[in-house]
């Protein structure tokens, strides 16, 4: 469902999309690097949690063409699952990450197993509801303590050697983690298991007929974006020092939507870039109150009347190259 | 006190009647959101929001224009409807030539923006509706009690479910609406005005929430927030019965609110999750859904 263009197949194309999306990268990281010293190291934190978040979103949506309404299920799990290792099991942070990252997963293959039985429009009500089961699982299960949440969840020592609780350990942790998950989407995308999962987006059936079993591959992308999503939800556990039910509400799934969709669909930088602007404006305009929801409304309006591309799309399309 | 399974038979009826009444709900709202299906191809996630606003409409014409329950049952559906007709002019319009995922993203933001406005005038705390005096009280039964108006609720819900079936497949109108369906081009090359069709039947199916929206009033609170879960779990019973039957909607709308009542009785800790459940269940045995054909 994006109006982007695609990569061309032949080779010196190919070098020359990868060359300047290198630059891109880099110019991303080097703001992430240089921007605390304008901006608060918790927000720009949140931003990088979120980016990689909407990211394991777009591996979905854009190259693979599935809506999933239930991110938040990810999210919250990673959360949950790493605050409950790292607060009442006393597991070190990279242990308490896994644990998140990979009950996601799990959390993704059985999500995955359901939903991918249906295209289209049944798939994204398919994972809304798998995802409100999710949560009034965990609204009633004693480990999540219900509408408190885990709160006051230790961010200990990394490998026992780096303590977390220094802001800027933590700031260039959660840089290592979204630097290194954007690279593995990136090289899933231009792997030849992302061409195939691409080919499945443009024409399934054709893909079908070509010998592809379809089916695995999508099942595959829906546990890798699951798996990611849980590694944002574990990590921003983390920095938070908190879970608690807002992550696992519809409205997170819908909101990482939004970033997606503002930053544009089937772009590589554009969940980054979505998840910075929303969470900016909602800083902003924190003092609103629930005129937030109000806004973020009318956001979602304006970019699919007439915005679809989203930022980078549209840059992406100025410029000629995909971004 | 008899008892059924171990389970006081007040408490079994009394649930079920509850369920059956959540069922009713189900069934107005899925059979809306089917119909609207069937023609535009979009989902539509603001139907959580329209029949939020019926109830709305029903409260305003009570406590600002005195206008009582009977009445608002007639001209909610028609306002909301009207508003629903405007919507469909003015955006969803736009949305016809592209990917269906784009309707549903548009009326989510529209849910959002409906929702948020009416959360900053409303707060979250639910505005209490009176049961129209002809429906109050009560009738009991011997083994149970059942309130009158519930009862009118059941019945009024099927009444305008099997209105609505029988004008989609019995009547000349619903013979069109059908073959839209099917081949909007070849219908709109026989000179059936296709887009106006589209449009009546968008203010149609929001009508239909808004009408549930009344009747609902005086049973939940009026709150702002009363459509956003519930059209959740109405889009689980949308996927157990598949939209390609009126009838099935209707059929699983009941079935679902009846189930869950009952695992109110056995197991309320589920009660909350039973439907998504049965609808895991139901995708793996039969993907399209129980009356469904898959596409």
């Amino acid at each position: 469902m994006t109006d982007t263009s695609q990569p061309s197949a032949d080779a010196p194309a190919r070098a020359a999309n990868l060359r300047h999306q290198t630059v891109a990268f880099a110019a991303l990281g080097a703001f992430f690097v240089a921007a605390p010293l304008l901006m608060y190291p918790i927000f720009l934190m949140k931003v990088m949690c979120f980016a990689l978040f909407a990211a394991a979103f777009n591996l979905l949506i854009g190259y693979v063409g599935l809506l999933s309404f239930g991110h938040a299920m990810f999210l919250a799990t990673g959360g949950y699952l790493s605050a409950h290792a790292a607060k009442v099991w006393g597991l070190p942070p990279e242990m308490a990450i896994l644990t998140g990252t990979a009950t996601a997963a799990v959390l993704g293959l059985a999500a995955g197993l359901i939903a991918i039985r249906r295209q289209g429009i049944y798939f994204a009500m398919i994972t809304l509801a798998l995802s409100q089961m999710v949560f009034f699982f965990y609204l009633q299960t004693p480990f999540t303590h219900g509408e408190d949440g885990i709160q006051a969840v230790p961010r200990g020592m990394l490998f026992g050697l780096v303590d977390l609780s220094n802001v800027w350990a933590m700031y260039f942790f959660v840089f290592a983690v979204t630097g290194a998950g954007l690279l593995l989407i990136y090289r899933i995308v231009h792997s030849p298991f992302g061409q195939v999962l691409q080919a499945i987006r443009e024409n399934e059936q054709r893909a079908i007929s070509l010998g592809y079993r379809t089916d695995r591959y999508k099942l595959l992308a829906f546990v890798l974006s699951a798996a990611l999503a849980g590694l944002a939800g574990a990590t921003k556990a983390l920095v938070f020092q908190l879970a608690s039910l807002t992550d696992a509400h519809w409205s997170m799934s819908g909101e990482v939507v939004l970033m997606t969709l503002l930053g544009g669909l089937g772009t590589v930088f554009g969940p980054v870039v979505g998840a910075f602007v929303l969470l900016g404006m909602e800083n902003y305009l924190a003092q609103l109150g629930s005129w937030v929801t109000v806004v973020q409304g009318v956001i979602f309006v304006i970019c699919v009347l007439t915005f679809r591309r989203g930022v980078i799309g549209e840059l992406g399309q100025l410029i000629k190259k995909p971004l | 006190m008899d008892t059924i399974f171990g389970v006081p038979t007040q408490a079994l009826f009394g649930q079920l009647l509850i369920g059956l009444i959540n069922g009713s709900f189900y069934a107005l709202l899925s059979l809306g959101l089917a119909v609207i299906f069937g023609l535009l191809n979009i989902i539509n996630f603001t139907h959580g929001a329209q029949y939020m606003m019926g109830a709305f409409c029903a409260w305003f014409l009570l406590n600002k224009l005195g206008v009582g329950y009977w009445w608002a049952l007639a001209i909610a559906p028609v306002a909301v409807g009207a508003f629903g007709v405007l919507i469909e002019r003015l955006m969803i319009r736009h949305l016809y030539q592209l990917d269906h995922l784009y309707g549903l993203l548009l009326t989510f933001g529209l849910a959002l923006i409906i929702q948020g406005l009416f959360r900053n005038e409303f707060g979250s705390a639910g505005l209490p509706y009176q049961v129209p005096a002809e429906l109050a009280g009560g009738q009991n039964l011997g083994f149970m009690f059942l309130p009158k108006y519930r009862a009118w609720v059941i019945v009024a819900s099927l009444v305008v479910c099997m209105a609505t079936w029988f004008v989609i497949e019995k009547t000349k109108l619903g013979s069109y609406l059908r073959a839209g369906t099917e081949n909007p081009q070849l219908v709109q090359a026989f000179g059936v005005n296709v887009p106006r069709m589209i449009t009546l039947t968008y203010g149609f199916g929001v009508g239909l929430a808004a009408l549930a929206g009344v009747m609902a009033a005086p049973i939940y609170q009026v709150n702002p927030l009363m459509g956003g879960d519930l059209i959740i779990v109405v889009f689980a019973v949308v996927v157990i019965g598949g939209m390609g039957s009126i009838l099935g909607a209707i059929l699983t709308g009941f079935g679902l609110g009846v189930i869950e009542g009952l695992t109110k009785v056995f197991y309320p800790e589920a009660s909350n999750t039973v439907i998504f459940i049965v609808m895991a269940i139901v995708l793996m045995i039969k993907p399209a859904g129980l009356f469904g054909t898959q596409k």
